[in-house]
């Protein structure tokens, strides 16, 4: 593979049914371009919890993932709130999110951990009021 | 265990994906809560649930699960039937609760972490 692959999404915020087609949309172009399913399934949960975050606390946004030769990039941008206290939101079990989205299965203060933990690194750039960047790299 | 027999032990009722029942599984997870299933499951192919929504699905598929039991008769939506049959994944569901079929599955040899009992 000598040229980067490159994915776009719009994330919709509206619908909390549909959230997660953009990462089944990652797991099955990482399929066809005979990634290793370790990765696959590291970069598909990341994602994951990446999409179901923008669409809990933002209202939705968009990301971008790119597959280079010796990493993958996930970049995903909202437009939301913005997260208040960063090493807050990083502790497991931490959540701000509505007891409608609990009894959804989701908002147990696991997805930010969740990312770091299937990813080799993760930035985080916040502001409030404005919203929230966040770029994970999964190396190959 | 084959998916056929988790479906006898528990009196399952199959709802899609009856082609696979003679598929082989090692090991099985029971939780309502996807967020935990995301960040402690670790191939585990099937998963055992009481919550009936287009998400658990997804988080089956993201883990790379096969087949997924619906606990208490609960019933999923046609929606989910439909996402199931797109990605090849066993729906059935069973009048046990999640103690039960758990435990029915555990004794008789699916673990589960992988290990080998």
């Amino acid at each position: 593979m000598n040229e980067a692959v490159k994915l776009h999404f719009l994330v919709d915020g509206e619908d909390f049914t549909s959230a997660g087609q953009a990462s089944v949309q990652v797991k099955k172009s990482l399929r066809q371009l005979g990634i290793s399913p370790e990765i696959i399934r590291k970069v598909s949960i990341a994602m994951y919890e990446g999409e179901i975050n923008m669409v809990i606390h933002a209202g939705g946004g968009e990301a971008d993932v790119v597959i280079y030769e010796d990493r993958i990039e996930i970049d995903l941008i909202d437009h939301g709130p913005g997260i208040a206290n960063i090493d807050l939101a990083m502790q497991e079990g931490f959540s701000t999110a509505p007891d409608n989205i609990r009894s959804l299965g989701f908002g147990a203060g696991m997805g930010l951990p969740n990312m770091k933990r299937y990813t080799d690194s993760m930035k985080i750039d916040s502001e409030l009021g404005k919203g929230t960047r966040i770029l994970m790299t999964v190396n190959l | 265990m084959k998916i056929g027999t988790i479906k006898d032990l528990l009196n399952a009722e199959v709802i899609c994906g009856e082609e696979a029942l003679e598929r082989e599984v090692y090991s099985a997870c029971g939780s309502d809560m996807m967020s935990d299933v995301l960040a402690y499951v670790k191939d585990q192919a099937v998963l055992l649930t009481g919550l009936v929504n287009p998400q658990v699905l997804r988080t089956a598929e993201m883990m790379d699960m096969v087949c997924i039991v619906f606990v208490r008769s609960k019933c999923p939506t046609e929606e989910m039937v439909a996402l199931a049959r797109e990605s090849g994944m066993v729906l059935m569901k069973t009048k046990k609760r999640m103690y039960e079929a758990c435990g029915k599955l555990y004794a008789n040899g699916l673990c589960g972490n992988g290990e080998k009992r």
